[in-house]
């Protein structure tokens, strides 16, 4: 990239970013310092656009151009393997739409949501510095190593860049993030599904749908995309309507009326079934369904915050934040707040995407920027929004929705005095309307995040689209949500079963064999039995379960996250860019200070509610002195254990974490002493014959 | 102006035939004939099923 792409070059577009970059600077200064009763919204998106825009202007250009050094004329895989499927040269804004619909999923909307029990400031502050600094660089330098390796993946890159140490850490990491995300994202599920007949009847209807979008794609007229989506979202939005009249109808609503613990086995048997039945039945028809309905409802939501502008009314900061002791999830701003955002500001898992799946696609090197980076910057914003649907709700019902019921009480009075002395008032007979209003019994002790951001989003729009409706956008937002959690989990249980296959076959052979059906029941078994125990745990949990697997979901991403972050950085160095490694070194570093600190605070705190160890000794203690109510000491045993080895799981994500970035250092320091080091595995210089201005759509 | 419209239309329109797939199996139609003329292509339900199978085997959505 020539000097010259560096600076604005004529005054007028010097001007323009110096107000972008002053605009962007007053809403962030605005928001840290307002004090009062309430901030609008939009100084939210203003100040998050602004930082986008310069960051995406300035530094990511200049990534580009000075430590990536990209090379518009070198011929990318897509360009040298061109295959006609999953290597193929496409238009920069197809790419841009296929890297976002992929990496967009249900954690930047789910963990921000989480995050405001701390108050609005920390996670916000968090999602921009995060993105701009950590996430789009991360997910654009691994783009950019991957597309010079023939779009090798994540794993690979570790293995023949690091060594073999490297590889097996990044192959098990992946591995085990997958198991306690889909465990998480489960438990989010049957928080917003259980005792709700609606939800759950519209969610079970959203099965035979797939289906037959499915049967109608590849049997009655196949490929046709389009119009078998358009056809499955009419009958998804039947089924939102069908949801209501179940609910309204006596004699059937009892059907649907389910407690967690049969939601969680509905999750694990379904992901069982999806895993195993062929991708195109029900799988790959989901997908199309549930990223047609992600896009259209981030663009409604964001439509609708500027159209109604509302009020954030969540405080700045909440007591939370220094006592540590915030009701969904134990712990303090330092280092939970970082644990916790989790994907809205930096993803370990993007790295999975970006490397191996999209460089197949990129015409051109010079797109990275745009692809890696800004798509990575939507999503931030994401998080934004889910930031203010969260805010935008009354503390008090923001609070009374999310906390426990082992927090706060079974009953709504107690819940709603504890939360009212938090400093939160809200009242049982506004829990009760609201309820109504959404067409739920009732809506305390709801963890997890979903069903809080449903209504936040629902009076959003019912607040821009008039007030009506109010319980048919709180349907359709959880539908929407459960939708593609459920594509992240099989999807995630079917990549997951693969992974176990090739980990599993280093020790006995017969069981890699991916085109062998009993192999694959067996593995998918196994691989779901693992995620669903630590649902099952999550379930039985008196602390709501969020307060355990979520610390433990934000760690594995990041110790994802700083495995990428090592490999990059190790390639800079190889690459003689040892004076810019920092630009992947500073997001690696903080990481690296942040999940171990939460690694060892989630293990080793002396408050039960925070380390596990402690958690497990404390509820052995009570159960041997028999203190605990029947109920509680039946399940206490299985606690016991499942808190044990959370800890572990812990302890080993900080384990591998430092191996990487030991091997990392140590290869560095033997590169710089002039020792022999695994060369770069950059493939050769292609020069390419595509115009890349007429990779445009062209049928 | 209208021809304007209908061309912003028909780009819109051919964006997201390509951004969603629906339009990739002409497209290879499109890179058989050249790359591999001569050789029977697949039909548009085997292209269809094979594809979904491969993106299916890796990560292609995240969390």
């Amino acid at each position: 990239m020539p000097q010259a792409a560096l600076m604005p070059r004529t005054t007028p577009s010097k001007l323009i970013w110096l107000a972008i970059a002053v605009g962007g600077a007053s809403a962030i200064g605005g928001i840290a310092l307002h004090r009062g009763e309430s901030i609008n919204a939009i100084w939210f998106v203003a100040a998050a656009i602004c930082t986008y825009l310069v960051a995406y202007r300035f530094y990511a250009a200049w990534i580009c151009a000075r430590v990536l050094v990209l090379d518009e004329t070198r011929a990318t895989p897509a360009e040298r393997f061109n295959n006609g499927r999953d290597f193929v040269p496409t238009n920069r804004w197809v790419t841009f739409g296929h890297h976002f619909a992929a990496i967009a999923g249900p954690g930047p909307l789910i963990g921000p949501t989480l995050a405001m029990q701390f108050g609005y400031l920390p996670g916000t502050l968090w999602i921009l510095a995060g993105a701009v600094l950590g996430g789009c660089v991360q997910d654009m330098v691994i783009m950019f190593c991957s597309t010079r390796r023939d779009g090798r993946s994540l794993g690979q890159m570790a293995r023949d860049e690091l060594g073999p140490l490297g590889g097996w850490a990044a192959m098990i990491g992946t591995m085990l993030i997958m198991l306690i995300l889909i465990a998480v994202l489960g438990l989010v599920i049957v928080n917003a599904m259980k005792h709700s007949p609606w939800a759950t009847s519209t969610v079970l209807g959203t099965i035979p749908v797939a289906m037959l979008i499915g049967i109608y794609m590849r049997g009655i007229r196949p490929g046709r995309v389009l119009e078998g989506s358009l056809i499955g979202i009419a009958l998804l939005l039947v089924c939102v309507i069908g949801g209501g009249w179940v609910d309204h109808n006596e004699a059937i609503r009892g059907m649907f009326d389910w407690s967690g613990e049969s939601v969680a086995w509905f999750v694990m048997i379904y992901g069982f079934a999806a895993a195993t039945l062929p991708v195109w039945l029900l799988l790959a028809p989901r997908d199309y369904l549930s990223t047609f309905l992600k896009l259209g409802v981030v663009f409604l939501l964001a439509a609708s915050i500027l159209i109604l502008a509302p009020e954030m009314k969540m405080p700045a900061f909440t007591q939370f934040a220094g006592n540590g002791m915030g009701p969904i999830f134990k712990g303090s701003l330092f280092p939970f707040v970082f644990i916790t955002v989790a994907c809205g500001a930096i993803s370990g898992f993007h790295a999975l995407v970006s490397s191996g799946t999209t460089p197949k696609l990129l015409a051109n090197e010079r797109d990275i920027r745009m692809i890696g980076y800004g798509s990575m910057a939507l999503e931030s914003l994401v998080g934004i929004m889910a930031v203010i649907a969260a805010c935008v709700l009354d503390p008090g019902v923001y609070f009374a929705i999310n906390s426990p019921a082992g927090v706060v009480g079974k009953e709504a009075t107690a819940a709603v005095q504890a939360i009212t002395q938090w400093g939160f008032p809200v009242t049982v007979d506004q829990m009760e309307a609201l309820a109504r209003e959404v067409g739920e019994k009732t809506l305390f002790a709801r963890t997890g995040g979903a069903p809080s951001l449903a209504v936040g989003m629902a009076t959003i729009f019912s607040g821009t689209f008039g007030n009506a409706l109010l319980s048919m956008w709180y349907h359709f937002a959880i539908m929407f949500e459960v939708l593609f959690i459920l594509t992240t989990l099989d999807a995630g249980t079917r990549v997951g079963r693969f992974m176990l296959q090739d980990i599993l076959k280093h020790f006995w052979k017969p069981i890699g064999d991916v085109s062998s059906y009993p192999m694959t029941v067996a593995a998918s078994f196994v691989f779901v039995a693992a995620w669903g125990y630590f649902l099952w745990q999550g379930v039985k949990d008196p602390l709501g379960g969020v307060n355990i697997l979520w610390p433990l979901f934000g760690i594995s991403n990041q110790l994802l996250a700083g495995i990428a972050l090592s490999v990059a950085t190790g390639i800079l160095v190889k690459m003689g860019k040892a004076k810019y490694a920092w630009v992947t070194g500073l997001p690696l570093t903080w990481l690296a200070i942040i999940c171990t600190s939460a690694s060892v605070e989630k293990v080793f705190s002396p408050n039960p509610a925070i380390g596990f160890l402690s958690g497990a000794a404390s509820l052995a203690e009570k159960l041997a002195a028999g203190t605990l109510p029947p109920e509680r000491a039946a399940v206490a045993p299985q606690l016991i254990v499942g808190q044990q080895i959370d800890a572990a799981l812990a302890l080993f994500f900080a384990v591998v974490l430092w191996i990487v970035i030991i091997d990392m250092l140590r290869m560095s320091l033997r590169m710089r002493a002039g020792k022999p080091v695994p060369p770069l595995s950059e493939a050769g210089y292609v020069r390419t014959t595509l115009d890349p201005d007429l990779v445009a759509v062209s049928h | 102006m209208r021809t304007k419209l209908n061309g912003l239309a028909g780009g819109l329109w051919r964006y997201l035939r390509e951004a969603t797939g629906d339009d990739a199996y002409e497209r290879y139609l499109d890179h058989h004939r050249a790359a591999h003329a001569g050789e029977a292509p697949l039909t548009r339900a085997q292209y269809y099923t094979k594809r979904q199978q491969e993106k299916w085997s890796g990560i292609t959505r995240c969390c």
